[in-house]
């Protein structure tokens, strides 16, 4: 194994980590803002994913619909779980909102086990961009590993501008920083959280549909192992914080991608978890992460 | 004593000493009157041969619910891999016993010396788990129980270890990669897990095991130390501020409901021929199926837990056709209940129509109490 087959594992390693990227900005922006771990969010991804394969495969749109089809339905979703199981546990105690956001996530799985079975589906890929060579054909990057890195770099950006500069966007940073004192200065809380769940499902979706681009077998528990890698992301990288995510989700995504390569395909989830269990130890707050000092 | 602080200090001790010694009572007398039935039912042959074999995952469940409840009710934090402990006490069980079967030809002193090894081992796993967790807050016990569960699962199914004359041989390749010498054993072999262990348990080892786990436990919230843990549950600033050493209580109740989940496992495995870890048995489905015993027996209670135990396992048993619904169901269920037992509507219907009141209210005489 040379280097140019390290390159190629880094850069896989980028497109899988951008991945787990995308879904970890949903999670660290639910969490920074109604303080939950949405557990459900990592079934959305799955949800997505069939939304549009259903509309490509069974209604034979074009991917770019499919696409757009896929993004609704997850923003619907994601808007109605918070009204409905979220937001009448705004004010109960952590544990009653996390054992319902577990339930959720079980809901969504099963739901979808009883409509689609359980037997994997094959997901024609949104992709159509080529296989490209580099260095003489030494090293060759698929087309949806390509994709996947530009599509991130458009969404990070794209956020980014959007919290900064928006009405809305500064509103969630509003909320996040303090509930109390931003409904005091005319925030509409709820919309604002509502917003967030809406724009982390619409991301969830797209990551729903990269996903299956690259590995395309879709069956309802597509989404839990992904999600549970990217809220690992989200703590390394510092749950809350938006660029955390980025940077979290690509390393890990190397990590996991080189520890496959390398080490063992078998170990790479326990790798990912060590990964987790390390950040943990030495570092809770994560790379980007605040410290908060909790006032009595 | 005046009425004010009469009533500020029943606020405050909700739970007075009688009222948890009776309410224990009540929980040994339904575990008692319990055995007594089915030892009736056994004795006359009046069961059948489904709910005789029925009897033991019962008891497996029961302790699993228990156990859970001390992580869930009393401590107050997720866990979402009760049955990666279990799967981990199983394991260690199992081997301890097929290790041991020659060396210690007596099932009375093996199995629980076996049990005893089964749940230290998944204590010690909790142990590592809680150190690194419990010390931090937010919601990272739940997802560092699951990723646990999940991992504990892979890593079973790729482990092989055998023995010969020179030892124990360790792989988690294949059989082959063992390098056994002639007349080497295959202790436990990957996917197919440990074949072979010892049929030691029976109902009656079951039945006392929920026994000592619900002494364990009752005891344990009545203690100083379980005291500690609610109160850190209920408000760990204020914990903090008198001196309670908040990972350390945070800890005993997690190895406490781990060594009971591992206990549970070594009950399962020597209660079949063969141990292989699937996700059916050891996965994510199981550790929120015993998450489901616990929310709808009640949060903190351990005679709920028992019961939704005993009722969910014994009800999909009963109700075969529903069979393809019973996971849907039981997602329903967490939300359900977390929605209404949070909705404060409902939490004044109830203290307004509670059996308990209205017969107090009837005894008196008086409409308000």
């Amino acid at each position: 194994m040379g280097l140019l087959d390290f390159l190629t594992y880094v850069v896989t390693g980028i497109s899988l980590g951008s991945i787990y990227a995308i879904i970890a900005l949903g999670y660290t922006m639910v969490y920074g803002i109604a303080k939950m771990l949405n557990f459900a969010h990592g079934d959305i991804i799955m949800v997505g994913g069939y939304a549009s394969f259903i509309a490509t495969s069974n209604l034979g749109l074009p991917s770019y619909l499919s696409i757009l089809i896929s993004m609704a339905v997850c923003t619907l979703l994601g808007v109605m779980i918070e009204r409905f199981a979220y937001r009448p546990l705004r004010k109960a105690a952590p544990l009653a909102v996390l054992i319902t956001a577990i339930g959720v996530s079980y809901l969504l799985q099963n739901v979808a086990l009883l409509i689609f079975g359980a037997s994997p589906k094959s997901y024609t890929s949104m992709v159509t961009l080529p296989t490209q060579s580099f260095a003489d054909g030494e090293l060759t990057i698929t087309g949806t590993t390509i994709v996947t890195i530009a599509v991130s770099v458009v969404i990070m950006i794209g956020l980014t501008i959007f919290i900064k500069k928006s009405k809305s966007g500064r509103a969630m940073l509003a909320v996040s920083e303090d509930k109390g004192a931003a409904q005091l200065m005319g925030v509409n809380v709820n919309r604002t959280i509502a917003l967030t769940f809406a724009i982390g499902s619409a991301l969830a979706a797209i990551a729903g549909i990269l996903l299956c681009s690259a590995f395309p077998t879709l069956t309802p528990y597509t989404g839990a192992m992904p999600g549970i890698k990217a809220f690992v992301a989200a703590v390394f990288g510092g749950i809350g914080s938006i660029p955390g995510a980025m940077i979290g989700g690509i390393v890990l995504g190397i990590i996991e991608n080189l520890s496959k390569a390398y080490i063992s395909s078998q170990m790479s989830d326990a790798i990912v978890f060590s990964v987790l269990i390390l950040v943990l130890l030495f570092k809770p707050t994560g790379i980007l992460g605040k410290k908060i000092t909790e006032k009595v | 004593m005046d009425k004010d602080k009469k009533s500020l200090l029943n606020r405050f001790t909700r739970v007075a000493p009688a009222a948890t010694t009776k309410s224990n009572t009540i929980t040994y007398a339904i575990l008692i009157a319990a055995f007594l039935i089915i030892q009736i039912m056994l004795s006359t042959g009046n069961i059948s041969s489904l709910w005789k074999g029925l009897l033991v995952p019962l008891c497996i469940y029961a302790i699993l619910a228990v156990s859970l409840n001390l992580t869930v009710g009393i401590l107050g934090e997720l866990s979402l891999g009760h049955a990666g402990f279990m799967c981990v006490g199983a394991f260690a069980g199992a081997f301890f016993s097929l290790y041991f079967e020659k060396m210690i030809p007596y099932a009375w002193l093996r199995f629980p010396l076996a049990l005893i090894v089964g749940g230290l081992v998944s204590a010690l796993f909790g142990a590592f788990i809680g150190v690194t967790v419990l010390r931090l807050r937010g919601d990272y016990l739940a997802i560092v129980t699951l990723a646990f569960g999940e991992i504990v699962k892979n890593i079973v199914n790729i482990l092989y270890i055998g023995r010969d004359s020179a030892g124990l041989h360790f792989s988690t390749e294949s059989k082959i990669a063992l390098n056994l010498k002639e007349g080497g054993e295959v202790l436990v072999n990957g996917a197919q897990g440990i074949s072979g262990t010892p049929k030691d348990s029976n109902f009656y080892i079951a039945i006392f095991l929920v026994l000592v786990t619900v002494i364990v436990s009752l005891n344990l919230i009545q203690s100083r130390t379980g005291r500690a843990i609610m109160a850190i549950r209920d408000n760990r600033i204020a914990a903090e501020s008198i001196g309670i050493n908040i990972t350390r209580y945070k800890l005993i109740a997690f190895v406490i409901s781990s060594f009971f989940a591992g206990v549970a496992g070594v009950l399962y495995a020597h209660n079949l021929s063969t141990l292989t870890a699937t996700p059916k048995n050891f996965g994510y489905n199981m550790s929120i199926i015993i998450l489901v015993f616990v929310v709808l027996g009640g949060i903190g209670s351990i005679r709920g837990s028992i019961i939704a135990a005993v009722i969910l396992t014994a009800l999909p048993e009963a109700l075969r056709q529903l069979n393809d619904y019973r996971m849907l169901i039981y997602a329903v269920v967490l939300i359900l209940m977390m929605l209404l037992t949070s909705d404060p509507r409902i939490a004044a219907f109830r203290a307004k129509y509670s059996p308990k009141r209205l017969w107090a209210a009837r005894k008196t005489g008086k409409e308000n109490l």
